[in-house]
């Protein structure tokens, strides 16, 4: 005997209130007022977004450095089925973008229609949102200048 | 935030929600249960070996590791073995509310619900309850038809009767 098994639709769901920590205050700061914000670590280099402590050293940072809204990829992938919550609803290329004036790549999403579009070295601009409120969807995507 | 549009201070706060949809199947044992409590019953499963009642089923006894296919009919009423009361609010209750592990009789293992229509300080250890369900035209394959229980007119049980459980 076969008897047909039930099957429910479930969503799980939480909102966390985080307090951001000095640098990825500034970072959101940044965000917020339509710039991109960086920090200095122990070895000179720019990483963004900044970061509290260095990635090496483990030492507090404190210098915030503005980099540029545009920069180059250095690696991507195609992301065919976008899910809820991500930034774009339809198919987006995941990137890591390294923009003017860091020496760290930012990870974020390029809106552009067919993997054809974008390629490791692509130039790409951020689109910010029309609405910015101290958040990483304040840039709403990269697109290929 | 209280700041003002012009000058809005530095973001120290952010929110980061999480959320997952997911399909949810809980397999043969548990869909009997669940269709019992469709028509207003609430059903277990005894284990061929140690003669345990598990309430809801999982299809098997974790003790003796046998799969378990008797379905056993419960009354609703049981007995509260443990019990918490809570006094700060949640989603839909207003405090102090209290929830309690109840002992189904008939069954031997012990399920968490509310306990309603009671002053939080009449409830004790070994109390008498029975299930409140929702309209018969609201049923569905779900344990929230079941809204609550509350006390019924009976002597306390025994401690002997649910001392396991405590
Ligand atoms: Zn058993």
């Amino acid at each position: 005997m076969t008897e047909e098994v039930l099957v429910a639709d479930h969503t799980i769901e939480y909102t966390y209130t985080r307090s951001t920590g000095p640098m990825i205050g500034a970072f959101l700061t940044g965000l917020r007022d339509g710039k991109i914000v960086g920090c200095r670590g122990a070895d000179g280099r720019v990483i963004v977004p900044a970061v509290d402590y260095d990635p090496v050293t483990s030492e507090d940072l404190s210098e915030t450095v503005e980099v540029a809204d545009e920069g180059v990829v250095t690696t991507w992938s195609w992301n065919d089925r976008p899910l809820l919550g991500q930034p774009l609803d339809h198919p987006f290329a995941w990137a890591l973008v390294k923009l003017d004036g860091a020496d760290t790549s930012l990870l974020a999403a390029v809106d552009v229609d067919d993997p054809s579009k974008i390629s490791t070295g692509s130039r790409v601009k951020a689109r910010w949102a029309e609405e910015r409120v101290g958040s990483i969807t304040d840039i709403a995507a990269f697109e290929v200048v | 935030m209280s700041e003002t549009a012009e000058a809005p201070g530095p973001v120290t706060i952010v929110e980061t929600p999480i959320h997952l949809d997911y399909k949810f199947t809980p397999g043969v044992a548990q869909s009997r249960f669940l269709r019992a409590l469709e028509r207003g019953e609430i059903t277990g499963q005894r284990c061929p070996k140690c003669q345990k009642v598990y309430v809801p089923p999982r299809g098997a006894c974790s003790m003796c590791g046998v799969a378990t296919d008797e379905e056993v009919k419960l009354s609703g009423k049981g007995t509260i073995t443990t019990f918490c009361v809570t006094q700060i609010p949640s989603p839909g209750l207003v405090p102090p509310y209290v929830t309690a592990w109840i002992r189904l009789d008939g069954s031997d293992i012990t399920s968490m619900f509310l306990i309603q229509e009671c002053d939080p300080a009449e409830v004790r250890l070994g109390m008498r309850v029975e299930a409140v369900w929702v309209e018969e035209s609201e049923l569905v394959p779900d344990l929230g038809n079941i809204k609550y229980f509350r006390p019924i007119d009976e002597p306390d049980a025994e401690y002997e009767t649910y001392k396991d459980y405590v």
